[in-house]
């Protein structure tokens, strides 16, 4: 990102080290839906209660 | 450079890593010939639901759906997908790709699992569609190719990151990656997340077929399955996001408008956009309506929202690119004097038009829980993803791959009349698919059921308005128009790579195949007053006022199910 320029101690902005590096993208992407959809989703159905 | 392992391509000074680009190849040719039997099938699909035709009889009907959804949602997408993710990485980046032996073991895996996947449907034993949903069963070879085919996918991710790595070490670029780039590691990264999804389900249900687990629970699969089959869908929509950039680079020379706007947006994607994935399940009993309206109403937004961004940067940074050639006059002037029988830029904008006003707006219409209701499980939802998956990404694969035949292949293309008028064949035939599907479904149409006149099912008495055979024999009539489409790419594309005029390593192509971008000092004072981009807003402003109506337009239909006494 050209845009964005290194401050006084020549390190890049935080959020552009962010966008820079895939892997910890790869490890946002997976965790979060992980954690929002398949765990939350999967909490909730074996929480229901099992029929007389 | 070695020059054994590396060749530039005269044409645009992009650094083909041999090996690398024999993938790429690989994995366009595979593509193609899935989009050509997928394509096949839908025509049967087609002229079975259309009722005064009925074409197939049930048992075929159901497998013949089958085989068209694997074919042309899974197969023909992911093996251009891979093909772009080598093609971003190594060839964008300039470096070699990583570990060439282990991608081609991906690439054969991807080909045995979507080869037998296609015989074992064709046997007739699995006609479970492309949802495939546990307790309906399917021969166990069904769901170990689409294992195999999962696995050869998740090697090409790794491939691909791979050789991010590679080009970092090397550093074969400065700074970040291409925004082109960028986009296809959002890809990427939703595929690994879809396929670690699909393990998680496709694994047991084959055990369940192999009589080794006793029971797998309708609920929990669907839940898990669709983490895997609606992402699969969100791969796309990264990858062609990322196609449209590269196409407004190409054809244009333009820049994006703010590369930092981009890339957020692009980074929501890979934070909410899988959650769409909920809309499926929004009538299911067990899940709350905290969840259903979390992942939907609130993080799906979110992903909307980055849609939305890119639907207003590509076309704005194409208006900007224009304006600062001259093209300067009026609101529309950039975009009337575009190149329109390039079938690369009408495709690529056709996509981008379909994908927003069709697909982007019923998506949000579907995603709602209370409207959700009116529209579940109805064509409406083919409708829909007839929209973002074929007029959307299809579409901009078929643009970027007449760019690709010349540039990769080294042929030129051959039926160049044909080619300026498929990209109109084929989008206003699957426009008018799209349409028809969603005006059969508001009309409650269901989305699965082979004849809806229900004569094979004894007692049933319920009579859909004439509405709904008027517009399954429209959508008939479209799938004639579509089909037609699609095989004319087929045709120009095969027949550009075996009877092309052959360009040498070294030869220019006779057309000029990427533009020159505007110097910086071009784009001052374009745009009118201080809206640099005028055209586009317009567009946005028409896009908002049409996504309000619908929407509004749909919780007035739901107002209207139950009267208040």
């Amino acid at each position: 990102m050209s845009e964005q320029q290194p401050d006084e101690n020549g390190k890049e902005p935080l959020m552009q080290r962010v966008l820079d590096n895939p892997f910890i993208l790869l490890f946002v992407g997976v965790a979060f839906p992980s954690v929002l959809y398949l765990v939350w989703g999967i909490m909730e159905i074996v929480s229901v209660p099992l029929g007389q | 450079m070695n020059n054994t392992l590396f060749r530039v391509c005269p044409d645009t000074g992009l650094k083909f890593h041999r090996p690398a680009e024999t993938l790429m190849k690989a994995n366009a040719v595979a593509a193609v010939v899935f989009l050509l039997v997928g394509g096949f099938y839908a025509l049967l699909v087609g002229l079975t639901r259309w009722q005064a035709v009925h074409l197939l009889a049930a048992d075929q009907f159901y497998m013949v759906l089958t085989l068209h959804g694997l074919n042309v949602l899974i197969f023909w997408i992911l093996f251009f997908e891979i093909a772009l993710l080598y093609f971003c990485s190594s060839t964008l980046l300039g470096c070699r790709l990583a570990a060439p032996r282990f991608a081609w073991v991906g690439f054969a895996l991807m080909l045995i699992g979507a080869v037998m996947n296609n015989v074992i449907v064709l046997q007739g034993n699995s006609s479970v569609m492309m949802t495939s949903y546990a307790p309906m069963g399917a021969h166990p070879v069904f769901y170990l190719s689409l294992i195999l085919f999962a696995v050869g996918a998740l090697i090409g991710c790794f491939v691909f990151f791979g050789t991010l790595v590679i080009a970092k070490d090397e550093k074969t670029y400065e700074g970040s990656v291409s925004l082109v780039t960028f986009g296809a590691i959002t890809a990427a990264i939703i595929a690994v997340f879809t396929i670690i999804s699909g393990a998680i389900i496709l694994i047991p249900t084959l055990l369940w077929s192999l009589d080794l687990i006793a029971h797998i629970d309708a609920l929990m699969y669907r839940l898990i399955w669709w983490g895997f089959g609606h992402s699969s869908q969100q791969i796309n929509v990264s990858a062609h996001i990322a196609i449209w950039y590269a196409i407004a680079a190409i054809m244009f020379g333009a820049k994006p408008l703010s590369e930092k706007v981009s890339r957020m947006a692009f980074l929501m994607y890979i934070l909410f956009l899988q959650l769409a994935s909920v809309h499926h399940l929004l009538v299911d009993p067990g899940l709350s309506s905290e969840f259903k309206m979390f992942n939907t109403s609130y993080a799906m937004y979110l992903a909307v929202m980055a849609s939305m961004v890119h639907g207003l940067t590509v076309p704005g940074s194409i208006e900007a690119a224009q304006r600062a050639k001259g093209l300067n006059n009026g609101l529309f002037e950039w975009l009337r004097k575009a190149p329109w029988g390039n079938p690369t830029f009408s495709g690529m904008f056709i996509s981008l038009v379909g994908f927003g006003f069709l697909g982007g707006i019923s998506g949000v219409v579907m995603g709602t829980e209370q409207i959700n209701i009116l529209l579940h499980n109805t064509l409406y939802v083919p409708g829909h993803f007839h929209a973002t998956v074929v007029i959307g990404t299809t579409l901009a694969f078929m643009a970027l791959t007449y760019w690709l035949v010349p540039i990769l292949f080294r042929r030129e293309l051959v039926m160049k009349k044909l080619a300026s008028w498929q990209p109109y064949l084929f989008g206003g035939g699957m426009a008018g698919v799209a349409l028809f599907l969603m005006g059969a479904g508001t009309v409650g149409v269901p989305r699965r059921h082979w004849d809806i006149s229900f004569s094979d099912a004894a007692g049933a008495v319920y009579e859909f308005p004439g509405a709904a055979n008027t517009m399954l024999a429209l959508n008939g009539v479209f799938v004639i128009l579509a089909v037609a489409g699609g095989a004319a790419f087929c045709v120009i594309v095969v027949a550009s790579l075996l009877f092309g005029k052959k360009l040498g390593e070294d030869e220019k192509s006779p057309v000029p195949l990427i533009a020159e971008p505007p110097a910086d000092a071009d784009y001052e004072g374009i745009g009118s007053g201080t809206i640099t981009v005028p055209g586009t807003l317009v567009f946005a402003l028409v896009f908002f006022a049409s996504f309000a109506i619908y929407y509004f337009v749909n919780w007035k239909y739901l107002g209207e199910t139950w009267g208040i006494s």
